[in-house]
């Protein structure tokens, strides 16, 4: 489905990244680019370094001491470890695995980044539902913006997160198993909503789940033990895979 | 016997022994709030709130002077401990953690909790009431405010640690400071519970004596003057038991209890704060971040 494009433009490009927890080495030279606006997925199996590997494309070790990479990350050719973390963040947002509203309203969960940023009055409004809308959700909360956010089902929740992630404009958008925590049918709403974003924002999945990764991505690296075994067009990687390892993980003999 | 039966029994022997200490504390405890509602009830009335005291061996008057102070002196023991007590505890739980320095602090500040009241009292004394000549009001708050700083600090630092990092992180992810993430998010998930710490810390110091002995003193004139000797609940209630007028003692009770039924009610308050589902968002963000069902 995506051979046929001309053009590949890189977003980020990943360069000889090394990442430490202490002294334990998590990723080992990694290479990889992350094209733009595309959905690009993470798999791999439990403990193989793919959340690792997502949580370096904002940083996000850096809330804790002791973790340390090496190498390079660029977004738009510019190195991410030089520039201003607040800037790089409203720049590469990010998606957890379980959902987490903030305790206030739907509407300040929204609100949330753009407030940061120093946008109030009704411009700050049309963002909220620009963003709520994006995110599918703006039909389900339109009469109840005050309610907490609780007060949403667990899906509903999940595309409040997406909606407060897109809220502020971000150019990369990172997914850390966005479904794991949710039943089929919310899953099959916020995968409907991944393809749908990438139109505007480049995307990037870690999943445990194959199918999925198989049926929303447009690349897929598969990693094992730290490294990076195979990037390709997703569907390379389900029917012929160039290595005998990813192979033997997407048809189940482990993992 | 088989080795099944045997250990029966043990268990069995166990948690009689266990039902009879718990009994025990009990019993005493009801004991005394049980003399304390008899005797202080009995000798309740309205005018032990409004009246000044009479010169001594002359029946009757009330402990005005004592109900104000007492108010006061707590009032602003809150006002000086809270902010600071809350403020520690933020730093504790957002701040100190990679610091072995301000980590020994906190255990020294876990100490602090259990540390006699009285050595409070007695350092308040030398560095507010010995410079100055005389007691006053305002070193009595100060003592106090000591005293409940690290019940507060603690209660803090334990309910902020309850904030899931995932909750931190999302915050972080946006692109926000951590002084934003920590007043906009975590302190609003643990906002509950740090009102409960505040209450907590109030109802300890409201029955505290031996602080206000080296302070405040005691006064038999109403004054809303803090450079001046200030009465307090706790302390006229020492000095009446201790005398010799048998309506002193009537007295005494009656404060006592009046005292008692005021700590209770604050405690109350802050368990229903805890227990209503005013705790539930945090609750509900520890549930879904950890993946336990249950109510």
């Amino acid at each position: 489905m995506v051979e046929t494009q001309t053009a590949l433009k890189t977003r980020m490009e990943v360069k000889n990244l090394n990442f430490y927890y202490g002294s334990n080495q998590a990723l080992k030279n990694i290479n990889m680019p992350i094209y733009d606006r595309k959905v690009t997925a993470l798999i791999g199996p439990s403990g193989c370094g793919k959340t690792t590997l997502l949580r370096c494309f904002n940083r996000m070790h850096d809330l804790y001491t002791a973790n340390r990479y090496e190498g390079e990350i660029l977004l738009d050719g510019e190195s991410i470890f030089g520039m201003d973390i607040i800037d790089l963040r409203s720049r590469v947002g990010m998606v957890f695995q379980k959902p987490t509203p903030f305790p206030m309203s739907i509407f300040d969960n929204v609100a949330f980044g753009l407030r940061l940023k120093g946008i109030k009055g009704t411009e700050l409004k049309d963002r909220v539902e620009k963003a709520l809308n994006g995110a599918a959700l703006w039909d389900e909360v339109k009469d109840r913006l005050k309610d907490s956010a609780f007060s949403l089902s667990g899906g509903q929740q999940q595309r409040l997160c997406i909606a407060r992630a897109i809220a502020v404009e971000p150019e990369v958008l990172l997914f850390d198993e966005p479904t794991s925590a949710l039943d089929p049918i919310s899953t099959a709403k916020i995968e409907e909503l991944i393809v749908e974003l990438k139109r505007k924002i480049t995307i990037v999945i870690v999943t445990h789940n194959m199918q999925q990764a198989a049926r929303i991505s447009d690349y897929t690296g598969f990693m094992y033990l730290g490294e990076l075994i195979e990037f390709n067009p997703t569907e390379k990687i389900f029917t012929k895979p160039d290595e005998k390892l990813t192979e033997d993980y997407v048809t189940g003999r482990f993992g | 016997m088989s080795r099944k039966t045997l250990r029966k029994l043990f268990s069995n022997f166990m948690l009689f022994v266990s039902f009879l200490t718990a009994a025990y504390g009990i019993f005493w405890l009801f004991w005394i709030l049980g003399s304390l509602f008899i005797n202080g009830f009995k000798y309740l009335s309205p005018g032990l709130v409004y009246l000044d005291p009479t010169p001594p061996g002359e029946e009757g008057g009330g402990l005005r002077p004592a109900f104000v102070g007492h108010l006061i002196i707590t009032s602003l023991a809150t006002i000086m401990g809270v902010p600071m007590g809350i403020m520690a505890g933020i730093y504790f739980a957002e701040y100190g953690r990679n610091s072995k320095f301000f980590m020994t602090l906190r255990q020294i500040t876990d100490i602090m909790v259990s540390t006699p009241s009285i050595l409070m009292g007695a350092v308040v004394y030398a560095v507010m009431v010995r410079p100055v000549g005389h007691f006053n009001g305002f070193s009595g708050a100060v003592a106090l405010a000591i005293l409940m700083l690290p019940v507060i600090a603690i209660t803090t630092d334990e309910m902020l640690k309850l904030v899931p990092k995932e909750l931190r992180e999302a915050a972080y992810a946006l692109g926000a400071y951590k002084w934003q993430v920590i007043k906009d998010v975590v302190m609003r998930a643990a906002k509950v519970g740090i009102m409960t710490g505040v209450i907590l810390g109030v109802a300890r110091i409201a029955g505290e004596t031996a602080p206000l002995l080296f302070t405040s003193f005691n006064n038999n004139v109403l004054t809303f003057d803090l450079r001046d000797p200030m009465a307090s609940l706790t302390v006229t209630m020492f000095n009446y038991v201790m005398g010799p007028y048998h309506y002193w003692h009537q007295q005494a009770w009656a404060a006592a209890f009046i005292l008692t039924m005021a700590v209770l009610l604050l405690s109350i308050l802050a368990k229903v704060l805890l227990h209503r589902n005013l705790l539930e968002p945090l609750f509900y963000i520890v549930r879904s971040i950890t993946g336990k069902k249950g109510g």
